[in-house]
């Protein structure tokens, strides 16, 4: 793998290799130094278009963790904020030479055009409404280590899903991995042709949620309202907030986080016994140290190696597996 | 309706008519709309078509292009280019942007007047043709817009523009969203005469957010490939539905109307029942919505983001089966020149537009005909029907026409964009594509305008 842009480019075999390799890290993560010196010396940088917490703040220290050197960079307070174009910012950022970048931008295809305009290699850390891959990719993680696997199981992704880049990155991720994905909201927030597009079900209400094994609710953001898509919280949340009456205790329960209590989720569900929102935070951090093991050790040559010198560079194994 | 003068009465550098004899030897000559298809020799004096003589037997008496096994058509004409002046000389200007219509067979354009500032003084309109009679190398047309300063909401001082030489109106680029000011505009042209032609979208429509967000639009084709990737999408409704207003308007006011661009299964439906009911209604289509769709934005390659944007396949066969019907009068480029910078960032940040007058033929015929879609005497037909709806004469080979005329080599294999461009802007969307045929010469009242570079010239 030379990039992580979008879970299109990926097969089932790369998800299962670094959810694999994400085992071997969540073991660094019980040991009381968690640090290992994989990265040693490589540079990432970190490049923020849009406010982040948990993604910004899960891959700075998923660098760390593995002994890289980070330079993080927000629009705000930077030249971006100046008006400078993402063409000239990577290539004043390529002076520091960098093996990886992370980008997350308000634009659906940033970080491919990095990817094109750089040597590194690239993340796609979400991209406008397109994709956020590594969110499907510890939504997966998260997942399996609870279910074991995602093969034949219903899983339900309830709310904004025209503006969600989570959601269509993870109804192809799901798929992927086995599981059988219907999108549920308002009609006027789910995109024209979905079905076809990324062969999901579509529902326009919660009927039918009993079936899920596991219920994925969205952020709903209130700028919606201002532009008809809804008419109100209120009755958004009488038609599709998950709450305890919804939800079965067998029924697992995800978000992307950050969670608009009250709107998409009610109080009781977010810190009920089916809640793996916490566990996804957690997942988040390990899977993001396998990714950019994966893209910076995977047998890809450093710049100015050739392919066949990268074994003598790096050698692929160098975290224990789990006891 | 005005009386049709000669395309050559538009501004150009071309002296018009007073060229030296040419004759074009041993072409395969197709005018369907002349009902000549054979081979012949052409002889061009005095700027116009002297004769169509049988292959082998024209004496010529001043230049000569030898055309054997090469085809011979009336040049093209677009009634839709953006040359960028003024304002925005750094992505085309008068010059560049006509040479890049004699390189596509062109023998004239109509130049929008979405400038900046826009066209809508006759200043600007006298100003403009004085330009184009210094550096057009076809002749060029300007139009001015129906509202001041575009802004939609006050018309211009239409007869002073057409008096001032204006070729017809537009606001392209935008749509006339208000239908009372359509409407005026509509009742004026019987004072004015001129055609208006229509940027057809509804706002409402095609910027999802509303006015919480004006301008988020949409960015492309609402659909199947919008889903998947997230993209803001325009529906087909929202041109089809301002279609149906305004051939309405132009119904209920006697007036008549251009419609541009069209893109959508819908939209072709709208125009046919327009004119099944006698309205009075033109339109036309792009060579790229003829020939791409939107699964091209799957790469989320900026070359591929204009407005209309790329529709369906089902979308595509509509366009095509239409222009073969005739609904679709006309192939217009919407040739939009763009600086790279404008296009070197992200699909929902980058400027709408492609480039498309030197590709415009070589795509259609390696798409379209080449693989039996379209007939080339009809595709022939529709590269020039655009002139009649701006009152100027559609090139023709028949004697006694003004000499417009484009010779083409079938057998050509190259690459667009391969040896550069003439536009100043490289924004094609078919920029790599392998293309079979291509534009030897153009001829515009009589004057050779354009030679190919590897296109040798023989003087007898």
């Amino acid at each position: 793998m030379r990039h992580l842009l979008a879970i299109g480019d990926l097969e089932r075999a790369d998800i299962e290799r670094i959810m694999e390799r994400t085992e071997g890290f969540a073991e660094v993560g019980r040991r009381d130094i968690k640090k290992v010196p994989t990265l040693r010396g490589r540079t990432i940088v970190s490049l923020f278009y849009e406010s982040s917490t948990r993604t910004s703040s899960s891959f700075e220290l998923a660098a760390k963790r593995l002994s890289a050197d980070v330079v993080s960079v927000k629009a705000a307070g930077s030249s971006v904020d100046k008006g400078e174009s993402l063409k000239d910012t990577i290539a004043t950022l390529g002076a520091y030479g960098p093996e990886a970048i992370v980008i997350r931008s308000p634009h659906a295809g940033a970080a491919d055009l990095v990817a094109r305009w750089s040597d590194a290699a690239v993340i796609n850390a979400g991209d406008g409404k397109h994709e956020h891959p590594t969110q499907a990719l510890l939504d997966v993680y998260t997942l399996r280590r609870r279910l074991g696997s995602l093969e034949g199981k219903r899983i339900w992704i309830v709310g904004d899903v025209l503006h969600s880049r989570v959601a269509r990155s993870n109804v192809q991720a799901f798929q992927m991995m086995g599981a059988e994905v219907t999108v549920c909201g308002p009609p006027t927030l789910i995109p024209r042709d979905i079905e076809r597009a990324l062969g999901c079900a579509v529902s326009y209400e919660l009927d039918g949620l009993e079936e899920a094994d596991v219920v994925y609710a969205l952020r709903m953001q209130r700028e919606r309202m201002g532009e008809s898509f809804v008419p109100s919280i209120r009755e958004y949340a009488a038609k599709y907030q998950i709450d305890s009456r919804r939800l079965s205790p067998r029924q697992l329960l995800m978000h992307p986080g950050p969670v608009n209590r009250g709107v998409e989720l009610s109080g009781e569900v977010i810190d009920g016994p089916n809640s793996l929102i916490t566990e996804q935070v957690e997942s988040g951090l390990v899977v993001r140290m396998a990714i950019l093991y994966e893209l910076l050790t995977g047998g890809r040559p450093r710049p100015g190696e050739r392919a066949s010198d990268s074994d003598d560079v790096t050698d692929p194994t160098p975290i224990k597996e789990p006891a | 309706m005005s009386e049709a003068r000669r395309i050559s009465s538009l501004d150009w550098r071309g002296t018009g008519g007073r060229g030296g004899e040419l004759v074009i030897r041993g072409a395969s000559v197709l005018d369907p709309c002349a009902g000549i298809d054979g081979n012949h020799d052409i002889v061009i004096a005095g700027g116009e078509i002297a004769e169509i003589a049988a292959p082998g037997s024209a004496e010529g008496r001043g230049e000569v292009l030898e055309a054997e096994g090469k085809q011979v058509f009336p040049a093209f004409f677009d009634p839709h280019v953006h040359l960028r002046v003024p304002g925005d000389e750094d992505e085309e200007d008068i010059e560049t942007g006509t040479r890049a219509a004699a390189a596509g067979g062109y023998c004239g354009v109509l130049a929008m007047a979405n400038t900046t500032p826009p066209v809508d003084s006759a200043a600007d309109v006298l100003a403009l043709r004085e330009r184009a009679s210094d550096e057009a190398s076809v002749p060029t047309g300007f139009l001015a817009t129906v509202t001041r300063g575009l802004d939609g909401a006050e018309l211009t001082e239409m007869a002073e523009l057409r008096e001032a030489g204006a070729a017809g109106f537009s606001d392209d680029g935008l749509p006339i969203s208000n239908a009372r000011l359509m409407r005026r505009a509509l009742q004026y042209q019987h004072l004015v005469g001129a055609n208006i032609a229509l940027h057809e979208e509804d706002h409402d429509l095609s910027r999802p957010a509303g006015a919480h967000a004006p301008h988020l639009g949409g960015v492309m084709h609402e659909g199947l490939v919008s889903a998947a990737l997230g993209l803001a999408g325009v529906p087909s409704v929202s041109e089809s539905t301002m279609i149906a207003r305004d051939a309405a308007l132009a119904a209920y006011e006697d007036a008549r109307v251009h419609v541009q661009h069209l893109s959508a299964r819908e939209s072709v439906e709208a125009v046919a029942t327009a004119k099944e009911a006698g309205v009075r209604i033109t339109c036309e289509a792009t060579p790229h919505h003829l020939v791409l769709t939107d699964e091209e934005v799957r790469s989320l390659d900026s070359r591929f983001k204009m407005n209309p944007p790329l529709r369906s396949e089902d979308d595509r066969q509509a366009l095509i089966d239409a222009l073969r019907s005739g609904v679709i009068d006309c192939v217009a480029t919407d040739h939009a020149p763009h600086a790279a910078e404008e296009k070197e960032v992200p699909f929902e940040e980058a400027a709408m537009g492609v480039t498309g007058l030197e590709t415009a033929f070589a795509v259609l015929h390696s798409e379209l005909v080449l693989p039996g879609v379209l007939d080339l005497g009809v595709l022939v037909e529709r590269m020039g029907a655009g002139a009649a709806a701006f009152d100027l004469e559609p090139p023709s080979l028949a004697p006694g026409s003004e000499a417009n005329v484009v010779l083409f080599d079938p057998e050509a294999d190259w690459e667009a964009g391969a040896d550069g461009w003439e536009s100043k802007s490289d924004n094609s969307c078919f920029a790599g594509r392998r293309l079979r045929g291509r534009v030897l010469a153009t001829v515009v009242a009589g004057q050779v305008v354009y030679r190919q570079r590897s296109f040798a010239m023989g003087i007898a």
